[in-house]
């Protein structure tokens, strides 16, 4: 009988679709993995027993005619379901049990995906190691030397459990990476759409103008698949695009010929290690082969992103989390007066990195620096989109890496904060642009450790973006050689 | 523009989180390492650029003038740490 | 009547002073549903009844804007003849309260969406323009209820979200007086346009008063102190009037004043520092993220203008032309839509001059008496018409046209039924007329005499006995007539 879990998401659901194996099977497969995998701990949540109980049900109606029918799919603890607990994996809602569902989570249930669980996170998606969780660190399936590795943050959870075969595919979210750098350090697929593709209703907001959902995957297909099911305008959210509705999946072309691709020129950082960079010209070279026309593009205020990223994130941010105080949900800590009572809340309530984010984005939105600081970062948020504009008339895609180094041990980066933000260097420029990006594992490194390639989309053309990292996928052939040393 | 312990004061005060003396210490070493970082932005001119207005050109959505749920009082008071059966319930607040 | 002078000075040791005001007012929109949520607006429900999800800030809810709030913001800008702006921005204004679920209020800053107009006040010294500063779009506070418990403050989120236009007025305002009148004619444009109900007791209007001092002819502005939330016309010239002058005592002193927020307390009618230095709020103000910028174009500001009512201060030249009103008389019908509406109901079919005395005078004393609105008026305006009609055409005297409204206030019954079943047709047949004159003449022979000697104050006497004599319907017009035949 084949290893059901091992199947990419597309396969399993047409598994089912064919009757080669039951909803409740392919449930219950992923769910003795899991049984089996507290220690990766990429769950803060599950919702094992229900989960079969359902696949039972859409067994027993003997419909099977919905998009991802079947299908076990645990979600980033980030977005809220209805009376299943969400906590942002934060200590001030570790108590909080949602009455609504988020958009995005809603359109997967309605295709009759069967939810397995809420997955750990950095703590309110704000770190790139996920060692923030109030919960405790999520093991990347990928070790050196035996030693444990960091799965990237902040959907860190979501990633350790695609790679490790946890679920049959995921949904993250992603403000300057959180998608991207931790699906590179497993060894997965991990698409951010353009922003306002995706819903941002009932995601706990990180920061507004940046955050986006999107999909964590086993491969290619498997992303374009959980694209079509999440995509689409909602009239809740002011910020969602409304865009005409056709199947990415569908469309899906392994044909790079004509395509022309970006390479731009400031993503060579200084001290880039060799290998990185080799798999950046291992990438062009597969491109070019396949009739690819490659470009040597500028993307002048580059080296200006992540210090942008890092005031309007913050900034954003702290207005974000103003609501949690304690009044409405989630924990309270005792006062002698409301004042307190919010101080002592938020203090206890909220952990090192998002107190220290709260802190600088309060800090530059502040009377008498708002101007040198939040106005000055929006205006060169503006000569970075702009730099994509203008690189856009002349070609396609852009193609980068997407992390600057394969995985890390843990504590490597927590004691300087800058250190650890260097992480999200080739990713936040998408965030910031609004642009779409999608990151692709290529091959390993000489220590086992998977390495990742990055393209960059036009606005709302995630199908050329899909059919570019398709057809790659198909030349590279890139294998999981997750071991199941944690079991 | 750096950051010293008044500074942090105030801006705890501003964002009502309690910080020890310790997290006082820390919080100055790492918001000043922070903000040095992103001072590198003093190096554009960006006198002619406007700021970014909205990511996407999005229109705003507009809805109707029309009530759409009644009465969610259970709903919205279900998950507050104190309350009765009709009011959150909070520390006085001082005038 | 614009003859007088504005004289609101108060003279302290070192000189005279005056005041200047400035007001932010904020008016509630009269909308069913909030400004970025569904829910329901109405005043006075069961608590914590009328919020949704997003009102209560839960993790994940954003807001989505009401387009009829816009539309109601734009037709008062109209309604102060303000400049429109066709793009403007939401802002998000950060501070922690326990009735502030967000930790942030969603307003407007920077870019209002509507910018300056002005509002004209009849004084009894002439006309004065107060110019308007702008006009934005905010969300309103739930409540804190701080008196049901010792040490718990009980918090209501259902007017949280509700939309609110904050009104900022230039400082032009110079007298308690003045204040009344920009309230009431602020009011009166929003009560017209039905885009604010203004009933400050349900607190659908509120002010923020500004209020500084200095000496008459300066034209430098003093250091102003904001007295938050008043929500009466009465407390907020009580307030000016206590500012004012503690402000003047100080400086009198040589002291300076310390730029601060106050709050009027009601009980000793005296204003009182609201918060500490040391909590001075910086708002952090920073455009909405979650809210693309406001556009729209000036086909849809005219839109709203074709459809605009005659607002108040046109209709009252309307009146002065057409119906030959003074300035004064057009000025009370117009206060209330409601009662220019019955006045124009009555006076487009009827005497003028009649109809004007009847509703200022008679109408609104009964009113009063009985504590009614015009709408709610028991005498329709098709009735007083009639009786109107009655006392033109001479049917009834105007005395007995009292008597009759008297007996219409209780069951608006037609006065034309009433007048014929009380018998109450005013005599006015000469020959009936003159046979009563005759008698009181034949009876007050004495008086006569001393008429006919000089003394001519005892014609009013006459024509008095004569009324006297006819119960009332006598046409006093013929005995006054007649009076003079017979006592020439």
């Amino acid at each position: 009988m084949t290893d059901l879990t091992k199947l990419t998401l597309v396969e399993s659901i047409k598994h089912v679709k064919d009757k080669k194996c039951s909803a409740a099977e392919l449930v219950s497969a992923y769910v003795k993995r899991i049984e089996k995998s507290d220690k990766l701990n990429c769950f803060n949540t599950k919702d094992l027993e229900n989960a079969v109980s359902k696949a039972k049900k859409i067994d027993a109606s003997k419909k099977l005619d919905k998009a991802l029918v079947g299908a076990p799919i645990a979600v980033k603890d980030l977005f809220c379901t209805k009376g299943i607990k969400t906590t942002a994996s934060s200590k001030i809602l570790s108590n909080f049990i949602p009455t609504y569902e988020s958009t995005v989570t809603e359109k997967l249930w309605n295709e009759d995906a069967i939810l397995i669980g809420k997955l750990n996170s950095d703590e309110f998606a704000m770190g790139s190691s996920n060692e923030t969780s109030n919960f405790g660190n999520v093991l990347n399936p990928y070790r050196l030397n035996n030693e444990n590795l960091v799965p990237g943050g902040s959907s860190g959870g979501c990633a350790s459990a695609v790679a490790a075969d946890l679920t049959s595919a995921t949904v993250g979210t992603d403000t300057g990476g959180s998608i991207r750098q931790p699906a590179a350090f497993t060894g997965i697929v991990g698409l951010k759409p353009t922003y306002g593709r995706c819903s941002r209703w009932g995601i706990v907001a990180f920061a507004s103008s940046l955050d986006q959902a999107g999909p964590m995957t086993k491969d290619v297909k498997d992303a374009a698949l959980m694209l079509d099911v999440i995509s689409g305008y909602d009239e809740k959210d002011s910020t969602s695009a409304n865009k005409p509705k056709s199947s990415f999946l569908n469309s899906i072309k392994n044909n790079v010929k004509g395509l022309r691709v970006g390479v731009p020129k400031e993503y060579r950082v200084d001290n880039m290690p060799k290998e990185v960079d080799d798999l950046w010209q291992e990438g062009i070279k597969i491109l070019k082969e396949n009739g690819a026309v490659i470009k040597d593009i500028s993307l002048p205020h580059t080296k200006y992103a992540l210090p942008t990223y890092y005031i309007i994130a913050p900034a954003e941010a702290s207005s974000n989390l103003a609501r949690y105080d304690g009044v409405r949900y989630g924990i309270r800590a005792e006062g002698k007066d409301l004042t307190e009572m919010y101080e002592n809340t938020r203090s206890k309530g909220f952990g090192k990195e998002v107190k220290r984010r709260i802190m600088i984005g309060t800090y530059v939105l502040s009377s008498g620096y708002y101007d040198a600081y939040y106005l000055k970062a929006q205006k060169v948020r503006n000569l970075i989109k702009m730099d994509f504009d203008n690189a856009y008339k002349d070609v396609d895609v852009i193609l980068t890496p997407t992390t600057p180094t394969p995985a890390f041990k843990f504590g490597a980066n927590t004691d300087d904060p800058i250190a650890m933000y260097l992480n999200d260097i080739f990713t936040v420029t998408a965030n910031l642009a609004g642009l779409p990006a999608i990151s692709l594992p290529i091959k390993y490194n000489k220590d086992g450790l998977p390495l990742s390639l990055q393209l960059f989309g036009k606005s709302f053309d995630e199908q050329t973006l899909l059919n570019t990292a398709y057809s790659i996928e198909q030349q590279v052939n890139f294998k999981s050689q997750v071991k199941d040393w944690w079991m | 523009m750096s950051i010293n312990k008044d500074t942090i004061k105030k801006i705890s005060k501003l964002a009502r989180i309690s910080v020890t003396n310790e997290e006082t210490d820390r919080l100055v070493k790492d918001l000043n390492s922070i903000l040095k970082f992103v001072e590198q932005l003093k190096e554009l001119n960006t006198d002619k650029i406007t700021p970014i207005a909205s990511v996407s050109d999005q229109v705003l959505t507009m809805n109707k003038d029309e009530i759409k749920k009644i009465n969610e009082k259970e709903e919205i008071l279900k998950n507050a740490p104190e309350k009765n059966s009709n009011y959150y319930i909070v520390p006085k607040v001082i005038e | 009547m614009n003859d007088k002078e504005f004289n609101y000075y108060i003279s302290g040791e070192t000189g005279k002073w005056e005041v200047v005001i400035g007001l932010e007012v904020h008016a509630q929109v009269s909308s069913n549903a909030k400004l970025f949520s569904s829910s329901a607006t109405k005043f006075g429900s069961e608590p914590n009844s009328q919020v949704s999800l997003i009102d209560a800030a839960m993790p994940g809810m954003l807001p989505v804007i009401n387009k009829f709030c816009i539309e109601q913001a734009v037709k008062t800008g109209l309604g102060l003849k303000a400049k429109i702006n066709l793009l403007s921005v939401f802002d998000r204004k950060n501070y922690f309260y326990a009735d502030l679920p967000q930790g942030y209020q969603i307003s407007q800053f920077k870019h209002p969406i509507v910018g300056e107009g002005e509002v004209i006040l009849d004084m009894p010294y002439g006309t004065k323009k107060i110019g308007i500063e702008r006009l934005h779009l905010e969300q309103d506070a739930g409540k804190s209820l701080h008196d049901q418990d010792p040490t718990k403050t009980f918090i209501d989120l259902n007017r949280s979200g509700v939309a609110l236009m904050e009104i900022v007025s230039k400082p032009d305002l110079r007298s308690p007086e003045e204040v009344a009148e920009y309230i009431k004619k602020l009011r009166s444009i929003m009560r017209y346009l039905g885009t604010c109900d203004g009933n400050m007791e349900e607190g659908s209007l509120r002010a923020d008063v500004n209020v500084s001092v200095r000496k008459v002819g300066s034209k430098d502005f003093g250091i102003r102190c904001e007295i938050k939330n008043v929500n009466s016309i009465k407390f907020m010239q009580q307030a000016i009037q206590y500012e004012a002058k503690r402000q003047i005592e100080l400086l009198e002193e040589g002291k300076k004043i310390d730029q601060e927020t106050r709050l009027f307390d009601t009980k000793k009618n005296e204003t009182r520092p609201m918060r500490s230095k040391e909590d001075a709020h910086d708002y952090r103000y920073f455009p909405d993220p979650d809210l693309p910028p406001l556009k729209f174009d000036q086909s849809f500001v005219d839109g709203i203008k074709k459809k605009l009512p005659e607002l108040p201060d046109d209709k009252k030249e309307r009146l002065i032309k057409d119906y030959k009103l003074s300035s004064y008389e057009a000025g009370v019908l117009i206060s209330d839509k409601d009662t220019s509406d019955y006045f124009e109901d009555i006076a487009k079919n009827s005497d003028v001059k009649l109809s004007i005395n009847w509703v200022i005078g008679d109408l609104f004393a009964a009113l009063n008496k009985i504590g009614k609105s015009i709408k709610e008026s028991p005498i329709s305006s098709k009735n007083l018409t009639k009786l109107i009609d009655l006392i033109k055409n001479n049917t009834i005297s105007g005395r007995i046209a009292k008597e009759v409204f008297e007996l219409m206030i209780n069951d608006n019954r037609d006065p034309k039924v009433i007048v014929e079943e009380k018998g109450l047709i005013q005599e006015s047949n000469v020959g009936e007329l003159e046979k009563i004159i005759e008698k009181v003449l034949k009876e007050n022979g004495d008086k006569v005499a001393e008429y006919k000697s000089g003394k001519d104050k005892l014609f009013g006497f006459f024509v008095g006995s004569v009324i006297k004599e006819s119960k009332g319907k006598a046409n006093p017009a013929l005995v006054n007539d007649i009076l003079k035949k017979k006592l020439s």
